[in-house]
């Protein structure tokens, strides 16, 4: 009934700009969940200066960030260092085209979902390195340097934790992975509680948080990678980071929780539960991750470099090839 | 051809000069390091940033004049410096003083030293990354710098002793509000430890890192904590007791390894002692004045003293020396713990890692007002 033109160009659009509009806000509040959360944590109240309850801090925040001077430092090589923000923040929006959020709610489902966000979130690493390294700054180098070995070591047990999701799903696809969990009456989080444990662990790590927030770790590199970086630059690797955490929570809800699904979709005395939309479903199993990332703020000391690297290498790689074996023979024993 | 490998490409050493303007060097202190990749080669401490002349300024002012100086020694505990001063102006003239201004020395002493210890547990906290326990030890020492606010008006520079005394009467409710604060304080030192003492990750921070054997520590001079944390048991409220600590009870705690977690868990402990003692205190606290009868103008006679006392952060003595009826020090020179400790600081870091470091400098305590002076 809709033209060409329509279907291939004018929908995608209007789901484009939807989704990052609506990631964007997302983020933008993250920041201020984040600072609430940790304040209750704390003993302290957190903002609450602007607007009615300090709902108005992140845009607060990000006018200021906005109207700051663009600062490039004397001694820096200026593309990469301009650039680098941009790999961060980029990548990050990017994974968003492949994930679905309710049923018939995506951009696109593509075939291979799983391996483009894999491989589009490596693409995140050279921002953090570039970044680093352009900035001409010893700090920045030295947070850009571990960020470079911890995010390539890390990726390794998140791949196998990932692999082993797709051999219960048989697909790449991240509706086909849901959609799975729903004819399996079954979430992955039960057969793949330890890939979830790999997988979350990795995922900490990736996003540069607490315990594994070394490249950025404030009391010994001031602030790391992005120590040169101010105004909206800054902001972009700020933003960038949220926005990964975002798509962590997202991926471990999809793999492992059934994404939009109610608890225990094919029992049919729960669905009462269908009241609530899918798309809420999802949004709440996110905001729980969110909110243990937070947890993990308050509650952490900092690992140090070389701990990091043996947790990584020592204890998640051998433990994902291990899970990986399990459940590729359980796999192979239960569907022939 | 056989033969050690060579490097493919050069493999250089990095010079990093960490801070004076850095998170965690507590103050203004600059370390030069010279780094392998992240590993330590070389740590040199560079100081005199705050450097303000106050051993100097001690010859310009009266005896009394030279107490708010003492305060901006080790600006976050100001009871232990007032303490040590008039301590050694008081032996030198040869005045007692009155048992009530001695157990109100005491009290403000051991809250100096919480207060510190609070301080300390939170910005190494931080610097290892548990961004938490800050929070809760200023709640803790919000009560604190309360009660010293009360007593004499400071929170931080309190100026609140002199010599022959305390220049006030305690004020009314004070015994009460401190009082209740002691005796709900050890359960907040319980709510700090269940985030830190089992922590893995916090164990692994700090077990084996910065160690330092007791000969060792003992050959560069270390006192408080670091030399304790060793397995030394060497207080001066117990070796040489001033004021009334002779008539208080409590326990020096020490660690055996030396290591940082060692002297973590002495400082919790000195947080506990400290608490027992002001509790002793307030329910002993005998009538009568808080000043001696000294004469309005000091004049003392010709000599030299040493007195020093069990400041948070180690042994601080006051070494006067005086001019017959002068009413000035003649030279005064000040034995401050953080420079000492701190002397330490390049053999425990050697061969360690940057975040290292940063769980070092924490963990000696250094306060910088009291090392340049």
């Amino acid at each position: 009934m809709h033209g060409p033109l329509y279907d291939l160009v004018l929908l995608p659009l209007i789901k484009i700009v939807v989704v990052l509009a609506a990631v964007l806000l997302i983020v933008a509040y993250l920041t201020f969940f984040e600072r609430k959360l940790l304040s209750y944590m704390q003993v302290r109240i957190g903002p609450n200066r602007v607007g009615p309850r300090g709902w108005l801090q992140p845009i607060a925040d990000g006018l200021k960030l906005f109207v700051k001077e663009d600062l490039v430092p004397g001694q820096a090589e200026k593309f990469v260092f301009l650039l680098a923000p941009v790999l961060i923040m980029a990548p990050a929006l990017v994974m968003f085209s492949v994930i679905p959020f309710g049923p018939e709610l995506w951009i696109t489902d593509i075939n291979i979902a799983l391996l483009f966000i894999l491989g589009v979130s490596s693409i995140g690493v050279y921002g953090v390195i570039l970044g680093g390294w352009s900035s001409n700054s010893k700090f920045s180098l030295m947070g850009g340097l571990r960020s470079a070995a911890q995010m390539v070591s890390y990726e390794v047990p998140m791949g196998f934790a990932i692999v082993s999701v797709l051999l219960m799903a048989r697909t790449l696809s991240l509706v086909g992975i849901v959609e799975a969990q729903k004819a399996a009456h079954l979430w992955y989080i039960v057969p793949g509680i330890l890939a979830f444990g790999i997988y979350f662990i990795c995922g900490v790590a990736e996003t540069n948080r607490n315990p594994f927030d070394l490249p950025e770790a404030e009391s010994e590199l001031v602030a790391g990678f992005h120590t040169e970086y101010s105004g909206m630059k800054f902001a972009f690797f700020y933003l960038g980071e949220y926005t990964n955490m975002l798509v962590v929570s997202s991926l471990a809800t999809i793999m492992f929780f059934g994404g939009w699904l109610r608890p225990f979709p094919n029992v049919a005395w729960l669905s009462f539960l269908d009241v609530i939309p899918p798309l809420v479903w999802f949004l709440a199993k996110v905001g729980f991750f969110i909110f243990v990332y937070i947890w993990f703020r308050g509650t952490f000391p900092r690992y140090r470099f070389d701990q990091l690297m043996a947790v990584g290498w020592k204890w998640l790689i051998p433990l994902s090839l291990v899970n990986l074996f399990v459940i590729g023979l359980g796999v192979l024993l239960l569907k022939g | 051809m056989a033969g050690p490998l060579e490097p493919l490409f050069d493999l250089e050493e990095m010079e990093l000069s960490f801070g004076p303007q850095h998170p965690s060097t507590h103050g203004v202190l600059r370390v030069m390091l010279r780094l392998d990749g992240e590993k330590v080669m070389e740590a040199k401490p560079i100081i005199g940033y705050l450097h303000r002349g106050t051993e100097k300024l001690f010859e310009q002012e009266t005896f009394t004049q030279c107490i708010p100086h003492t305060d901006r020694l080790d600006y976050i505990a100001a009871p232990t410096n007032n303490q040590g001063f008039v301590l050694a102006v008081e032996k030198l003239l040869g005045i007692t003083v009155p048992p009530r201004a001695s157990y109100i020395r005491m009290i403000l002493a051991e809250l100096g030293r919480i207060s510190s210890h609070l301080l300390w547990l939170a910005t190494h906290a931080i610097d290892l990354g548990a961004i938490t326990p800050f929070f809760y030890t200023f709640r803790e020492r919000e009560i604190i710098l309360d009660l010293f606010e009360e007593y004499c008006g400071a929170r931080l520079t309190l100026n609140a002793m002199r010599v022959g005394g305390v220049p006030f009467e305690l004020p009314d409710g004070w015994v009460e509000k401190c009082s209740a604060f002691i005796d709900e304080f050890p359960s907040h030192i319980d709510e700090y430890e269940t985030l830190l003492t089992e922590n893995r990750i916090w164990k692994k921070r700090t077990v084996g890192i910065g160690v330092i054997s007791a000969e060792e520590a003992i050959d560069w001079g270390l006192t408080g904590p670091p030399l304790r944390g060793s397995g030394v048991k060497w207080d001066i409220r117990k070796v040489f007791p001033y004021d009334r600590y002779d008539e208080v009870e409590f326990e020096v705690p020490i660690g055996q390894a030396g290591d940082t977690y060692d002297r973590y868990l002495v400082r919790m402990e000195e947080m506990r002692q400290s608490a027992r003692i002001i509790r002793q205190c307030l329910d002993r606290l005998p009538e009568g004045p808080v000043m001696a009868k000294v004469p309005k103008v000091l004049r003392a006679p010709e000599g030299m003293v040493y007195a020093s006392v069990e400041a948070p952060k180690g042994e601080l003595g006051y070494f006067l020396v005086t001019t017959a009826k002068g009413t000035k020090p003649y030279r005064c020179h000040v034995r401050p713990p953080s420079f000492i400790n701190l002397q330490a600081l390049p053999e425990m870091v050697k061969g360690s890692l940057v975040a290292d470091l940063v769980a070092v400098i924490g963990t000696l305590d250094i306060v910088l007002g009291e090392i340049d002076r």
